[in-house]
């Protein structure tokens, strides 16, 4: 069985304030050398599945630079392997950009039309979890669904940002709900959309020329949800973790600490094949005889010098002696100086905390100091 | 103008000096530094010299070099024109045979080195770890009007016995070779790193070749013949840089614990000259909180409960609660279980260690069989061996690749082998 993928990854991530203006949410670093898309796109090619094409829009250079050809993923292939559908002009399209999810997969409809694949599964590029996406496969072949949802039960561990509520009866989506915000009415709803769809290819061909010239132009709402009475359109049950990194900077936060919890790791990276991300070749990380370190990971180039709690270290990144720094995320290349301390904030990359300085922020709302920056 | 450069690596040594660590593999394929392999330092010296045609010459149980190096992506070495080329002894019409020394692994070649038209060929040694810009030797080369330059460094005259010595004149002409003298003439010794015009090169192969009673040597044959004839001028270019030959257990060991000093002689860090391996993907090192990590390398993968003082931590290697590693280097996916202490250990990839053993107890003593090989007090364990729970295993120990529990009766004296029975 031959199959699409396609990420969605030009969302913008409003909510994660400095953290997404200088890049796409697809592209936010996470776990102290991955970025969220490695996540999906691994899963898919962990699935067996060898064309990818990638939807960006919003802020995309890190994006890209981090894919690059593909190879790290092994899509740098002959047949198939890694297209960037970005947004383009054309006299077809002279308002240059997507308006929607299905407004995006609209305009690069030839990725549909082409090549020899039966199935496309959709993907979102900032949904951080590890599952086996070719059981998805399976349970749409032997159920005879028309379109399969990636779901989770635990309702309440998603009900705080932007979720998709569904009420499914044994197996079946009988309603679907997207709502903004919390709910405080579930309204029956059992089960959440995971943000992954499998289905036929030439049925969403079909459903695509049927609703986006009419003005749809978001795949779930104006595409899955009007068709709901006429397809079959089931649920596949994920319980294990899953995140959307984009949905508030504290859940971005709390996210990169999880790599911390021994069986989250395990789940992550031991299960259902590797996560791939771009290598760098970086040398080994080094403790020095002055450092302390206690429940954290550390990425390869740093050096530690100082005191780490409850943290995790990107690559290059210095924690010079003296220092201290605590229940805190440090993006690639942060420099902490001597005798500086830092307890609950995010520094994105390349930040410096000058020597002796101290910044404290809230476990609750922790603060993000901009990329670049010197405290 | 940048001249033509093709640089040849002489990768098929055993290495027999590093015991059970080179019975399955070459010297050059031997990890090293908590991610590399010891081949990587003269391939990176490579590119980063911006040499980008490279052949590497295996013979010695060639397979984990061969994966290692596959098509050189990690180094860029994956081109279109040149890239590198494994090349391994081979069989033709007349007479080719196993490479029977340096200079005839690099006869052997000529046609792949023919192939590019080079000017100038460096011939490198695969089991060095150093950091050297080949251009500048090079450069020196060009200069002086050699025909032949050989890198060397200064070296107490104690220590000229282990080294092939090169006497030269008042501007570094070579004018006598000396092969581990007793009684050193000068204190300049070779390193193994050459660099010659090819077409001089190549007339001394072909002579070379005709010679029966040669051993076919660069140090013995190529270098002392075109000094004593005065066919063609040779120059010493004196390296100041970081050079060690990891030859030995103790220089082995030692090398890699150097990388753990505060400010270590091999900058890992150096962002324009970046060492380059090929990787498994990996998480980032995991240190927990009842850990206690200082003056050591750790990597990607690991995860330690354990306490690490001055020893160099592989990629996927796990080390429990209570366990204490001094002086050590643990490599790749390794598991040390809990309790275990382990000082001035060498521990291979894939290795296990059961709950509560000691290795490296007790006294000093020589090892039963190979005294000059297993020597310094250092212990070492094989690749994908299994060591039972509460073993204590004494100084100068080997165990070898593959040893599975049954084959212990108990704790290990010092200088005993344990070997894997079939």
């Amino acid at each position: 069985m031959k199959v699409l993928g396609i990420i969605l990854a030009g969302g913008r991530g409003e909510y994660l304030g400095p953290l997404t203006q200088v890049r796409t949410s697809a592209a936010l670093p996470v776990f102290g050398k991955y970025r969220s898309i490695d996540f999906t796109l691994s899963n898919m090619v962990n699935a067996g599945i060898s064309k990818v094409g990638i939807i960006t829009q919003y802020s995309p250079r890190s994006l890209m630079d981090h894919i690059g050809s593909g190879k790290e993923w092994d899509l740098d292939r002959k047949q198939g392997g890694l297209f960037i559908l970005q947004p383009y002009y054309s006299p077809y399209n002279p308002s240059m950009g997507y308006k929607g999810t299905a407004d995006a997969i609209f305009q690069n409809i030839n990725i549909l039309r082409r090549g020899n694949e039966d199935y496309v599964m959709i993907g979102s590029g900032d949904h951080i979890f590890k599952a086996d996406l070719s059981e998805i496969f399976r349970y749409h072949l032997e159920t005879g669904s028309d379109i399969t949802a990636l779901t989770a039960s635990n309702i309440e561990n998603y009900n705080f940002g932007n979720v998709s509520l569904l009420k499914c009866k044994d197996g079946r989506v009988v309603e679907w709900i997207e709502r903004e915000g919390p709910l405080e009415d579930l309204g029956g709803s059992n089960c959440v959309a995971l943000g992954v769809y499998f289905m036929n290819k030439f049925l969403l061909r079909e459903l695509l020329y049927s609703t986006v010239p009419n003005g749809e132009n978001e795949l779930v709402k104006g595409v899955i949800i009007p068709n709901l009475g006429s397809l079959n359109v089931r649920e596949y049950r994920y319980n294990g973790y899953w995140r959307d990194i984009k949905q508030s900077k504290s859940c971005y936060y709390r996210t990169n600490l999880d790599i911390l919890n021994p069986e989250i790791r395990r789940e992550l990276f031991y299960e259902h094949g590797r996560v791939f991300t771009k290598l760098k070749d970086l040398p080994p990380p080094k403790i020095t005889g002055t450092a302390f370190i206690s429940n954290s990971v550390i990425a390869d180039g740093c050096v530690v010098g100082g005191k780490l709690e409850d943290s995790v270290l990107f690559r290059d990144t210095r924690v010079l002696a003296g220092a201290t720094v605590k229940g805190s995320v440090l993006l690639e290349g942060c420099i902490v100086e001597e005798g500086a301390y830092v307890e609950n904030v995010i520094l994105d990359k390349y930040c410096t905390v000058r020597s002796g300085k101290s910044f404290v922020g809230e476990q609750s709302d922790p603060t993000v100091i901009e990329k670049h920056g010197v405290i | 103008m940048a001249k033509k450069v093709v640089a040849l690596i002489l990768a098929g040594g055993q290495g027999t000096r590093l015991g059970i660590l080179t019975d399955e593999i070459a010297k050059p394929a031997v990890p090293f530094g908590g991610k590399y392999r010891i081949i990587d330092f003269a391939l990176s010296n490579c590119v980063n010299s911006g040499i980008y045609t490279v052949g590497v010459l295996t013979q010695y149980r060639p397979h984990v070099l061969s994966r290692h190096i596959g098509i050189g992506r990690p180094w860029d070495l994956d081109r279109k024109d040149g890239g590198v080329v494994i090349l391994p002894p081979y069989v033709a019409q007349d007479d080719s045979n196993w490479y029977k020394g340096t200079a005839n692994a690099v006869y052997q070649n000529i046609d792949y080195i023919d192939a590019y038209s080079p000017e100038i060929v460096v011939v490198l040694s695969g089991d060095h770890i150093y950091s050297m810009d080949y251009n500048e030797m090079i450069d020196y080369h060009l200069s002086k009007g050699a025909d032949g330059t050989v890198a060397c460094m200064r070296v107490p005259l104690s220590e000229a016995h282990r080294f092939g010595m090169m006497v030269t004149d008042f501007e570094n002409r070579i004018i006598d070779f000396q092969e581990k003298p007793e009684k050193p003439r000068s204190d300049l010794a070779s390193l193994g790193i050459y660099v010659f015009n090819w077409s001089f090169l190549k007339e001394r192969l072909l002579e070379d070749e005709q010679t029966p009673e040669s051993s076919n040597d660069f140090g013995k044959n190529i270098l002392p013949e075109t000094v004593d004839r005065d066919l063609g001028k040779l120059f010493a270019f004196v390296f100041e840089g970081y050079w060690r030959d990891v030859g030995t257990l103790q220089a082995l060991w030692e090398s890699n614990i150097e990388l753990t000093r505060p400010i270590p002689p091999l900058n890992l860090h150096d962002p324009a000259w970046r060492f380059y391996t090929q990787t498994e993907e990996y998480l980032p090192a995991y240190v927990g909180r009842s850990s206690r990590v200082r003056n050591s390398l750790i990597n990607e993968g690991a995860e330690i409960y354990g306490r690490i003082d001055s020893s160099v931590i592989f990629q996927g290697v796990q080390i429990g609660e209570g366990s204490v590693v001094r002086n050590s280097v643990i490599m790749t996916n390794t598991r040390i279980g809990k309790g275990v202490i382990i000082d001035k250990a060498i521990i291979g990839e894939n290795s296990v260690i059961n709950d509560d053993c000691v290795l490296g107890y007790g006294e000093e003593v020589p090892h039963e069989t190979h005294p000059g090989i297993y020597d310094s007090g250092i212990v070492v364990v094989g690749y994908d061996a299994v060591i039972p729970a509460g073993t204590k295993i004494g100084k100068n120990c080997a165990i070898a690749n593959h040893v599975r529990e049954g084959d212990f009766s108990g704790d290990v004296q010092g200088g005993k082998t344990i070997a894997a029975k079939e």
